[in-house]
């Protein structure tokens, strides 16, 4: 029973409310010693690992800590260069802290509107006449599920694959999402939701399934 | 279904309470504004940005799905009536079309306890309930008109509301659905 997130997704295509719920951490920190075996590589405003798989620090991830100083970019919070410090002797043995990449902000905004062509393309793919959108996006560690409104409001929970009875949860959450924000005289439509009411409840209904289940929502 | 609607509790208030509220709120936008044709218009247009909210609450709670004729909609908008003014008025007067009809209201709870002035003999004082109307329609790409024909408040025996198809607002179609 675990449900990661929560995304809404307005008629034009931007991402308004976003909750991770669940997102299970994954940090590994381990002593080195000189030389270096993980083959580490700078991209994209961070220091991730490009090879040299071992010990729970996996391909993909990202350098956190260096001597449990946090490293921002390429740089140490100090103020060195992080690299500068893997690459002399001196400094070893060293403690390294590797993590998965957290998304941000702006990623997820990304990703949410690239959801939405997607959507129509699927609609349009279709050999049958008249198709929904995507309603189940199912990989391997997860599943996504999409309910599109009337309106044009899209929600989608992503949540493990073996969860059962997600579209009661999407049609709970168009429920609330009708009464906390559009009842909330200062929220104007189209804008992300920013209403404490909202996120409470939303939160309340989903720690409800994990206790109990989807039975008595 | 029994048990759904047990959770959301539609709280019940009082009629007069909305007619008070709503009375106390045309009363200040006559002192406030210059013309009744003004009042007439600002009432419209809160009623329709209610509309455009209102729409979500129905669709959520009812879990409808797309009218596909004016029947349908017809139909859709009186038990929204009777879930928010607690009144269920009579669809009538259909256009040899079908893109026309009326809502045939013999009691209001808007219209309760009041009396219409001579001077604001033009003042369409249940406007907000043709906002409402265009508003939701216009979210779910039904573009209508909406008027009031005949008012209780100015002598008629019941408050007529015409409804009149004017589009489907085709580019405003969710995805999936065209």
């Amino acid at each position: 029973m675990v449900i990661y997130g929560v995304y809404i997704v307005s008629k034009s295509g931007g991402l308004i409310f976003n909750y991770d719920h669940n997102v299970p951490k994954i940090e590994t920190e381990k002593t080195f010693s000189f030389p270096l075996d993980v083959k580490l590589r700078y991209e994209n405003k961070k220091i991730t690992v490009e090879f040299g798989q071992r010990d729970g620090i996996k391909v993909g991830h990202v350098l956190y800590e260096v001597n449990g100083i946090p490293v921002t970019g390429r740089q140490l919070d100090d103020g060195r260069d992080a690299f500068e410090v893997i690459e002399n002797e001196n400094n070893y043995p060293l403690n390294l802290k590797f993590g998965r990449p957290k998304m941000t902000t702006n990623e997820k905004i990304f990703l949410a509107s690239m959801f939405y062509p997607l959507f129509a393309i699927a609609s349009q793919l279709s050999p049958e006449p008249k198709s929904s959108g995507i309603e189940v996006l199912e990989a391997d560690t997860f599943k996504l599920h999409c309910f599109q409104t009337l309106t044009g409001v899209k929600m989608m929970v992503v949540a493990e694959p073996t969860q059962a009875g997600m579209d009661i949860l999407l049609k709970r959450i168009y429920e609330l999402y009708a009464d906390y924000a559009l009842k909330n005289p200062f929220y104007s439509l189209e804008m992300p939701i920013r209403c404490e009411l909202f996120d409470i409840n939303v939160k309340i209904v989903l720690e409800q399934i994990e206790k109990s289940g989807i039975s008595n929502m | 279904m029994s048990r759904a609607s047990a959770r959301f509790d539609t709280k019940k208030v009082n009629s007069e309470l909305v007619t008070l509220t709503y009375g106390a709120l045309v009363a200040q936008m006559v002192k406030d504004l210059d013309s009744t044709e003004d009042v007439n218009k600002q009432l419209e247009r809160i009623g329709y940005n209610m509309g455009i909210r209102i729409v979500e609450d129905y669709l959520a709670k009812t879990g409808t799905g797309r009218c596909l004729d004016l029947k349908d909609t017809a139909d859709k908008i009186q038990s929204a009536f009777r879930m928010y003014l607690g009144v269920q008025p009579n669809v009538v007067n259909w256009s040899p079309g079908g893109d026309e009809f009326s809502f045939l209201l013999d009691s209001n709870p808007l219209t309760d306890l009041v009396e219409l002035p001579e001077d604001l003999k033009n003042l369409k004082y249940c406007n907000i309930i043709c906002g409402v109307i265009r508003g939701a329609l216009e979210m779910v790409q039904l573009d209508v008109q909406c008027w009031i024909i005949q008012d209780i408040l100015k002598g008629d025996a019941n408050t007529e509301i015409r409804v009149k198809f004017i589009r489907k607002l085709e580019d405003a179609i969710p995805a999936g659905e065209e």
